[in-house]
């Protein structure tokens, strides 16, 4: 039964991804002026060369991160979206620990990550605080938090790290110690993939074999009836977003660490809703998050090609996501034909059962 | 210090309240409805940008601002009936729903402005049309409030008497009370025969349609044109600004004022010697503050009712 419901939802997540893949081609076929090449960019352009391939497993690591920290909140059942500022901090605050401290090698871009984790546990930790003590919507205030943790790291970085003889706004070099170093070569994939692995058998540990993932799991089902059991919600939800805050902004540094060589954001990068897209594909389970990651990096960087390519532009990609999001969390897609499945299954082992019964 | 008051207290910067008050207030109210109704409605942000391209285009399209309106709010009402039909008929988490149409909206937005204009930033090469400035007879002869009061789009003049159209559908009208019932308690509003899912279908579409008259101002009267992401969080802001408002029409209206005064001051202070920075945070930071606030007031009132009620039947019993 359980191996039939996981068929049922595998099934239902790939027809999503078809229907919004089809929206696009259609899509694609009324702008384009030379779809055959747009779509061909499209659809195979990032296995056209290692560097193309590359692009997909950098953009990936990213993604991997936010998806890992939306997923774990969303699991609480606390719809914190404050992964977005988290990962835009993290990123901050540990290239003033790029940029400032004189570290050896390897143990430089830990220190930096950690730091930039912590960051991001508070910027996602303070929503949650002011829900548990004062009520207020961590959803809202999130919101806002991104906002703030926004302005907030361009002041930092405008007034404390800015290099005055670079032309753009940007900060200082980021010391060559700190960098995370190129994992494959002739590609820009990073050691970040690594850590975004290791990331991800901890999360799936902790979400699945620990007792407070189970507590987290509980309280997101039904937060009453794990109070009642004796589990502190409260502590469990902080936890949580306090959790994800972390992944999100050791996200942000290692994003940064293993990409640029300064800080040289002027906006918010968008990895925070991006995450939601991919907790969402992967039903808030860490194993399944690499799988979507993937998937999403791979469509944004063949539309970026398509882009390059083509006269269609890579934005498509926000239609594709949006129709596959709001028809994978749709419950009632194909709820019927659900129904029916298990109807069947039931008259049959019905029938089953009483079968031997007039045998005998 | 003294620059500081020089700059609030200047028949401009009250005018200038009111201007971008504008926005935030139409989404307040949008807020409102569907808060009443039982339902949050995250999607304000993406519904404005939404009304605000469409306004923009279609104003260009057919050389009339009116027109451009009409097809914003059609647009506007569309998608909030989207976001009703997902939630209610598919089942789709209402905050997962939104969250996609925003980022639909983001890059749909863009994606278009780029296939018409040929610009993916800004849409100057459209010539769109402005929705016309009113002055109001008699007083705008009056000193400090005629230049504050008047002379403002007409679309920051139906705001306000929005709020007070909100305030009597809400409470005078049958569909209104219909709304509060099913908000208040959905399971007695269904027992006497109110479809839950109806009144939260309606709840959402008006909201979609309140939305985008802050939309087509952000476009159409606010500045005028259309350029990528241009409701910067607008959207977000006014459900705090409902929440702060304890879901009345007159609250919301209050709390957008404020926010309108941090983000008119966050407009004025960046001739000051602040860091820019930290003045486009305050709008934001306010925005926490007033939530916490409010939220905490709300809930040590509960208490003090429940203690209440508890000493009550103490010595009753």
């Amino acid at each position: 039964m359980k191996n039939k419901k996981l068929a049922f939802e595998t099934l239902r997540t790939i027809l999503a991804i078809s229907i919004s893949l089809l929206i696009a081609l259609v899509t694609i076929l009324l702008v384009s002026e030379t779809p055959g090449a747009a779509l061909r960019a499209f659809l195979f352009g990032p296995l056209s060369s290692l560097r193309h391939f590359g692009n997909v497993l950098e953009m990936m690591i990213p993604l991997i991160f936010t998806g890992l920290a939306i997923s774990i909140m969303f699991t609480a059942a606390q719809f914190n979206l404050g992964a977005e500022g988290a990962f835009f901090m993290g990123a901050v605050v540990s290239s003033f620990a790029a940029v400032q401290w004189t570290l050896p090698m390897v143990i430089h871009p830990i220190v930096s990550i950690l730091i930039g984790g912590l960051t991001g546990a508070v910027f996602c930790g303070i929503p949650a605080l002011l829900k548990v003590k004062w009520g207020a919507s961590e959803l809202v205030s999130s919101l806002m938090f991104n906002y703030i943790a926004l302005f907030f790291g361009l002041y930092l970085i405008n007034y404390y790290l800015r290099d005055p003889n670079a032309g753009a706004m940007v900060s200082y070099r980021l010391a060559e110690t700190a960098k995370l170093g190129t994992l494959i070569p002739r590609t820009r994939v990073h050691f970040g993939l690594i850590i975004a692995a290791l990331f991800i058998v901890l999360m799936y540990y902790y979400t699945y074999r620990t007792r407070w993932g189970y507590r987290t799991r509980l309280t997101g089902l039904n937060d009453k009836f794990a109070e009642y059991a004796g589990i502190k919600t409260a502590s469990v939800i902080i936890s949580a977003q306090l959790l994800g805050g972390f992944i999100a902004g050791a996200g942000g540094s290692i994003e940064l660490l293993g990409l640029y060589r300064r800080f040289s954001w002027q906006q918010l990068p968008g990895y925070g809703w991006s995450g939601v897209i991919v907790a969402i594909l992967a039903r808030r389970n860490p194993a399944y998050v690499p799988v979507a990651a993937f998937f999403l990096a791979y469509l944004r960087i063949g539309a970026d090609l398509m882009s390059r390519q083509s006269d269609v532009q890579n934005e498509i990609v926000a239609i594709i996501q949006g129709v596959m999001i709001v028809l994978i969390a749709a419950a009632g897609f194909l709820e019927k034909s659900q129904y029916r499945m298990v109807f069947r299954d039931a008259t049959r082992d019905l029938a089953d059962s009483v079968q031997p019964a007039k045998e005998a | 210090m003294g620059e500081f008051l020089k700059i609030v207290f200047t028949t401009e910067f009250g005018y200038s309240v009111l201007r971008v008050t504008t926005p935030i207030l139409f989404a307040a109210l949008a807020a409102l409805i569907t808060d009443r109704a039982g339902v949050i409605n995250i999607a304000l942000e993406g519904i404005m940008l939404i009304a605000a391209l469409t306004g923009v285009l279609f104003s260009a399209w057919f050389n009339s601002a009116w027109l451009g309106l009409i097809m914003a709010l059609i647009f506007g009402l569309l998608s909030g009936m989207l976001i009703g039909y997902f939630h209610l008929q598919l089942k789709t988490n209402v905050i997962l729903a939104a969250v996609a149409l925003n980022l639909m909206a983001s890059g749909g937005t863009i994606f278009i402005l780029y296939i018409i204009a040929g610009d993916k930033g800004i849409s100057s090469s459209i010539a769109s049309k402005v929705l016309p400035k009113i002055a109001l007879p008699l007083l705008d002869k009056i000193p400090v409030i005629g230049p504050i009061l008047s002379g403002h789009n007409v679309l920051t003049y139906f705001a306000l008497i929005s709020v007070f159209l909100m305030h009597f559908f809400i409470n005078k009208t049958p569909l209104g009370m219909r709304i509060r019932a099913v908000g208040e308690n959905p399971e007695a509003a269904d027992s006497v025969g109110i479809s839950v899912k109806k009144t939260q279908f309606i709840a959402l579409s008006l909201s979609g349609l309140i939305a985008a008259f802050g939309g087509a101002y952000m476009s159409m009267g606010y500045v005028s044109w259309f350029s990528r992401d241009m409701t910067a969080g607008r959207g977000f802001i006014a459900l705090a600004a409902e929440a702060m408002g304890g879901a009345s029409p007159v609250g919301s209206f209050l709390t957008s004022l404020l926010f309108g005064f941090f983000d008119a001051l966050s407009n004025s202070l960046q001739l000051l010697r602040v860091p820019a920075e930290f003045v486009q945070m305050i709008p934001y930071v306010a925005t926490v503050v007033g939530l916490v606030l409010y939220t905490a007031a709300k809930r040590k009132q509960h208490q003090r009712m429940l203690m209440k009620v508890g000493k009550k039947m103490e010595s009753e019993a």
